[in-house]
């Protein structure tokens, strides 16, 4: 029960995108479309679970000064494999990607969750705080994606909804990816309220 | 010339933050006013231009020299944290004034992505030294250039009555949107100007 | 367990078997993977290979020729196809494209770009056969591939002529190191000096490439041969740089402003 009030919080209460805003470099530059953004969700989803798990195992052996560096060379480390396993099985989607793959490691979300919640819990917790935060995360880059696929080109999902001759190329491109996740975060906020 | 064409087009053509989505946690953070816009932009400067030196050096001295590629973002994120905490070490010691301007700012510019990305394009780019030195300060100053626009704007806008909902990120946003809407305006001038310096 | 303290000793250990254990993963990693990155590379190649020369089953890549850092012949039992970049508009354009054996275009393939998604990034489907600005079958050898913005036949993606020309220029010049290489095979089986009295003079040229009997009327004036698309005059043409930085290719190319980078490098 407990567990699922952790995976539920990094979803819905502690939204890393909507609601505490972090994580915003991949979360403009790689949800021009829902496949994409929800790819990087998911890339970034697999480094926080696995982070979260080795922190908190580790975390009392590292003494507190050398705290961030450790984390650091930990998180470093689970990227690196991602990229390298990646680039082996899936290269398609590490070409979109790119460079946002190796920036990773400086995705706020991934510190801030080691900082916040696994130096301070046990393992399997942490886990679930990797799950909730990750999917939160995944969910909010997917629905950008998606919004700005379907404004944009009048697809989802590559499926086309109506044709492309009417969509606002805007959304595909850079300002585009400001102003939709501005009205999602307005939306969001509104939800929240009510 | 070609040197002219690369600080163009990273400040203008390719801007850091409003093309290539680099560096937007303290482009979003520190941007609500244009002084510490100012020290912000002052400080990922000087970071960038000499982390670029640095990772530059052991890319091609250390990890391609042993075939070590893989440790690539290791080791960058490393000597990225470990420059920014002497900079701010030496800083405090040789110039306190500086300092004082800058200091706050240094312990936020290791998760700022743009140091690492730029590090990174460097290579892939496969610069030589002094084009990378300069490709990256030219970048910084187009983040510095983006922030100080922005935090001024952001002034402006905090005096005026905003929908509810709409009210702190979500306005901040759609401003930026705009703003790179701006810098689109730039796009293919690179071009142009590479035609006019005869080096397509 | 008790929290370890911030001793000096305490903390050089243990950054030190942090960084270690993590080299360690990472050197293994790096190893289980290596192969398989090769492998999907070399395979990427092969299918793009597949899809531009119309193939229909696998090419066995029997040579490969870098020309320079831009372009690359890929010789297969199926045929010659062609690597080749120019800068777009956002950054490098890569293409692989094909020829069949009189020339013509079999079929290309965008294999990397950073094009604006939705306008120049259509490169992919724009040129394809049947598309708008379909470029399959046609001969760059009768006439270099331009937009018709710029006096060419090839209809130029809508609001991305600048992708288009960069695109144009990548199909010419891969066309230049494919006639390139048939003339490196013709005179491999010729001796080199007759392949050149015996190849391009004028008259002598009729169809194909530059193999005596063979090329087409004004393709192949004298001396240009090696380079099928370096004609005289016709250097100024962004097309024909490539060629021109060859060795071979500018001696009738001096006058132009084009060749004069490869002129430079001769003299070096």
């Amino acid at each position: 029960m407990n567990n699922l009030k952790v995976l539920l919080n990094g979803i819905v209460k502690e939204n890393p995108t909507f609601v505490l805003l972090l994580g915003m470099c991949p979360t403009l530059g790689t949800t021009s479309s829902a496949i994409n953004g929800m790819s990087m969700g998911l890339a970034t989803m697999a480094v926080l679970i696995c982070s979260n798990f080795v922190i908190s195992c580790i975390k009392k052996l590292v003494p507190d000064m050398v705290r961030i560096p450790s984390y650091i060379v930990v998180i470093a480390s689970l990227v690196t494999i991602l990229q390298m396993v990646m680039q082996a099985y899936v290269p398609d989607l590490y070409a979109t990607l790119g460079l946002f793959i190796p920036l990773i490691v400086v995705n706020c979300i991934i510190l801030g969750r080691a900082e916040a919640f696994a130096a301070k819990n046990g393992p399997i917790p942490s886990i679930f705080d990797g799950i909730g935060i990750g999917l939160g995360f995944t969910i909010a880059l997917t629905l950008l994606g998606g919004v700005r696929e379907l404004l944009g080109t009048g697809k989802l999902f590559n499926v086309t909804l109506y044709s492309e001759d009417y969509g606002m190329l805007l959304f595909v491109l850079a300002p585009g990816a400001f102003i939709a996740l501005g009205y999602l975060i307005a939306i969001v906020n509104k939800l929240r309220k009510a | 010339m070609e040197y002219i064409l690369i600080f163009i087009t990273a400040i203008f053509v390719n801007n850091v933050v409003f093309s290539q989505f680099l560096g937007i946690c303290p482009f979003l953070g520190v941007s609500k006013k244009v002084d510490t816009a100012m020290g912000m932009g002052a400080a990922v400067a000087f970071v960038l231009t000499l982390a670029t030196i640095v990772t530059y050096i052991i890319q091609k001295f250390l990890l391609d020299a042993f075939g070590l590629e893989y440790l690539q973002t290791i080791a960058f994120i490393l000597v990225i944290a470990a420059l920014v905490q002497l900079v701010e070490i030496v800083l405090k010691k040789v110039s306190p004034a500086l300092y004082q301007a800058l200091g706050v700012f240094l312990p936020l510019i290791t998760t700022n992505c743009c140091i690492l990305g730029v590090a990174i394009l460097v290579i892939q780019k496969d610069y030589d030294l002094f084009t990378g030195v300069v490709y990256a300060f030219s970048t910084a100053l187009g983040f510095a250039l983006a922030l100080i626009l922005f935090a001024g704007i952001r002034e402006q806008l905090s005096l005026v009555k905003v929908p509810k909902g709409m009210e702190g990120m979500s306005i901040a946003l759609v401003t930026a949107g705009l703003l790179a809407m701006a810098f689109m305006g730039f796009s293919g001038v690179d071009k142009g100007l590479a035609a006019v310096f005869g080096l397509n | 367990m008790k929290k370890l303290e911030s001793s000096l000793a305490n903390m050089v250990i243990v950054l030190t078997v942090i960084s270690v254990v993590a080299g360690g993963i990472l050197a293994y990693v790096n190893q289980i993977t290596a192969g398989p990155i090769e492998k999907i590379k070399a395979e990427t190649l092969n299918n793009a290979l597949r899809s531009v020369l119309n193939a229909d089953e696998m090419p066995q890549v029997s040579s490969t020729n870098s020309i320079d850092e831009f372009t690359t012949v890929y010789v297969t039992n199926m045929g010659v196809a062609v690597q080749a970049a120019t800068d777009g508009f956002g950054g490098k354009l890569k293409v692989l494209v094909g020829f069949t054996e009189d020339g013509a275009i079999s079929g290309y393939s965008v294999l990397e770009h950073a094009e604006t998604p939705g306008l120049g990034a259509k490169a992919g489907e724009w040129f394809q056969k049947g598309a708008k600005g379909d470029i399959i079958g046609k001969k760059p050898a009768e006439k270099a591939l331009a937009v018709s913005k710029d006096g060419g036949e090839v209809d130029a993606i809508t609001a991305s002529t600048i992708t288009s020309r960069a695109f144009l220029q990548a199909v010419n010049q891969a066309y230049q190191a494919y006639s390139g290489t048939s003339m490196d095979a013709a005179s491999s089986a010729t001796p080199k000096a007759s392949a050149q009295a015996g190849c391009c003079q004028e008259g002598k040229c009729k169809e194909g490439q530059c193999q005596e009997g063979k090329c087409k009327e004004g393709q192949c004036k004298e001396g240009t041969c090696r380079n099928g698309a370096c004609k005289e005059g016709a250097c100024q043409q962004a097309s024909c740089k490539n060629a021109c930085q060859q060795a071979e290719a500018p001696i009738t190319c001096g006058s132009s402003e084009a060749c004069g980078r490869a002129k430079t490098t001769e003299n070096n």
